[in-house]
């Protein structure tokens, strides 16, 4: 079997689910830590990075757990629970495992952890990755790429949020209002990137 | 049909008890930090196991930190001041933490991990907040309708708490109440006496708790009550006092006069406590004591309609006030009473030139 064009996909995947797919800015999934945890580059970078970790290991484990128990035994519909499960089992091993032999990393990486078990972009990209009848390794891809454009959607949040800091902001809009704003004009942004890919 | 719903459920079952497992073993191995030692506010120590947050295992421990999102560290709630034992300040907590929290080594509760022996503090009241089991000592006529109440701690056996905060007296199920409801009333016992709690209770005609006090309630009948809480004190200044209360309003002043006659407290006070009737004047004596006790404290009943020979204040007790104070903007206002009451106080005191911050009351609907 040859995997080279199988990895050139990946790579594909992976780009598009950084720009034109982005996970946040265009599927609006996992925008609860999105919002709270934008307001510093800091912390959203941590968590970014975070989600990276989750997301591509995630979906590798969820691609096994699908097609070598799910399928053969016909319980394709369980996979909501089942992945669920799974990645709240991992994060939760992933970091006792950092806290007890990395303190750097727990302190850089492993306090978000807790955090995004419920962060619903993972859930997402799992369940994305099996509709769109995905390869392991293209799987691989699409779970980096998902993490790095989630990374990059609230980073970029943050710094902007930084931006406003000082700035005089209607009573109304302070907090959450101003982020879904921005958050929609930055989703506008990354539709251009559709035109980008498409143009070629 | 009914095979697949076997098999789904066996199957599902079997991968959470693999991942169980594997977290159990994991835990076990991995998360065993042994036995901590908290230590609170530098008096009492707690002993748990170490691995999880503070929040969490404080909570193990019953000592309530407030939380709302549950331990997710998004709405910062649970800050508490943590001076020894905890590490550095994790990208978790930053955001809630102001420059000045970070320099008071204030720290998100719930991201605080449990690793080694921790010095915490936390506002006295949140560690003193508990339930007392108590049985009914003492019930004394006051007037027709205020009785009080005095009840001796049996579990925990005794009680610390700041003189003008209030119970939460709970009314069980009795004949005339289906459901058990808490109702709070000030403290009007000493705080240097440990183990008693006085409350002082006015009837309430149809109240569900108020009538179980006045009717069923007897001598040597066990009660629960929990707390003690409210912000109603004395302020740490130096300034002169007008007090203003009416009907068991009394209590929380009868609390404050023990203790400022315990602490040789030399404040001016003068206290204006109003009633419809003479006869609804109670704890005159007590009043007339603390008057030589304390050298500059002042009681100064006041009578609505006095029916019989009165030859002190009469009418409203705001009116009162009104008459007797000028020149008030230094003074400090604490009231206790009805609604209606604490309004007009208020308005009577901002009209003598008082600034409403410097008003206090516990305000009980």
């Amino acid at each position: 079997m040859n995997i080279t064009p199988q990895i050139t996909q990946a790579f594909i995947v992976c780009i598009s689910a950084i720009f034109t797919q982005n996970i946040l800015l265009s599927y609006f999934l996992g925008l609860c830590p999105f919002i709270g945890c934008s307001r510093e580059v800091r912390s959203s970078v941590g968590l970014g990075l975070a989600v990276i970790f989750v997301m591509t290991c995630t979906c590798a484990l969820n691609w096994i757990l699908y097609h070598f128990v799910l399928e053969p035994l016909h319980l394709e519909f369980f996979r909501f629970i089942m992945f669920i499960i799974i990645i709240a089992a991992f994060v939760q091993f992933v970091e006792m495992v950092i806290d007890r032999f990395s303190p750097y990393l727990y302190q850089r990486l492993g306090v978000f952890l807790p955090l995004i078990t419920v962060n619903c972009a993972i859930l997402g990209a799992c369940l994305f990755m099996v509709i769109r009848n995905y390869s392991f390794i293209v799987t691989v891809g699409y779970g980096l790429g998902s993490g790095i454009g989630w990374f990059l959607a609230i980073v970029a949040m943050a710094n902007i949020r930084g931006k406003l800091a000082n700035d005089l902001i209607p009573k109304g809009l302070q907090g959450p209002g101003i982020t879904l704003i921005i958050a929609g004009i930055m989703a506008l942004a990354f539709i251009g990137f559709t035109g980008v890919l498409a143009g070629q | 049909m009914i095979q697949t719903l076997l098999i789904s459920v066996l199957i599902m079952s079997a991968i959470s008890a693999g991942l169980a497992a594997v977290l159990v073993v994991a835990e076990f191995f991995l998360r065993n930090y042994g036995e901590c030692k908290i230590t609170i506010n530098g008096e009492k120590d707690l002993v748990i196991d170490g691995g999880g947050s503070l929040l969490a295992s404080l909570v193990e421990q019953k000592i309530f930190i407030p939380s709302a999102c549950g331990g997710r560290g998004t709405c910062g709630l649970c800050k508490v001041k943590v001076p020894d034992g905890a590490g550095s300040l994790l990208p978790t907590e930053e955001p809630y933490l102001d420059k000045k929290e970070i320099a008071g080594n204030m720290r998100l509760s719930c991201q605080v991990k449990v690793r080694n022996d921790l010095k915490i503090e936390i506002p006295e009241e949140l560690f003193n907040i508990k339930e007392y089991s108590c049985s009914c000592e003492e019930i004394r006529d006051l007037t027709h309708d205020i009785k009080l109440f005095r009840f001796k701690l049996i579990e925990p056996p005794d009680i610390k708490f700041t003189p003008g905060q209030y119970m939460q007296l709970l009314a069980p199920i009795y004949e005339k109440s289906k459901e058990e409801v808490y109702r709070a009333y000030s403290i009007a016992s000493d705080s240097a006496q440990k183990d008693i709690i006085d409350l002082i209770i006015r009837f309430v005609p149809g109240g569900i708790c108020t009538t179980y006090c006045f009717e069923y309630l007897n001598v040597g009948d066990k009660v629960k009550m929990n707390g003690a809480y409210g912000e109603f004190r004395l302020s740490e200044t130096d300034a002169d006092m007008l007090w203003i209360a009416g009907g068991s309003g009394m209590a929380p002043f009868v609390s404050i006069l023990h203790y400022m006659k315990n602490t040789g407290n030399k404040r001016k006070v003068t206290y204006y406590f109003g009633a419809n009737k003479v006869k609804e004047l109670f704890l005159l004596d007590e009043m007339r004591q603390f008057e030589k006790d304390l050298p500059n404290f002042r009681f100064v009943p006041v009578v609505y309609e006095p029916e019989e020979e009165w030859n002190g204040e009469t009418g409203l007790v705001t009116k009162a006030v009104g008459r007797n104070e000028k020149n008030i903007a230094d003074c400090e206002g604490y009231l206790c009473g009805s609604g209606g009451m604490i309004d007009a106080s208020i308005e009577v005191l901002k009209k003598l030139g008082l600034d409403e911050d410097k008003i206090y009351y516990d305000k009980f609907a």
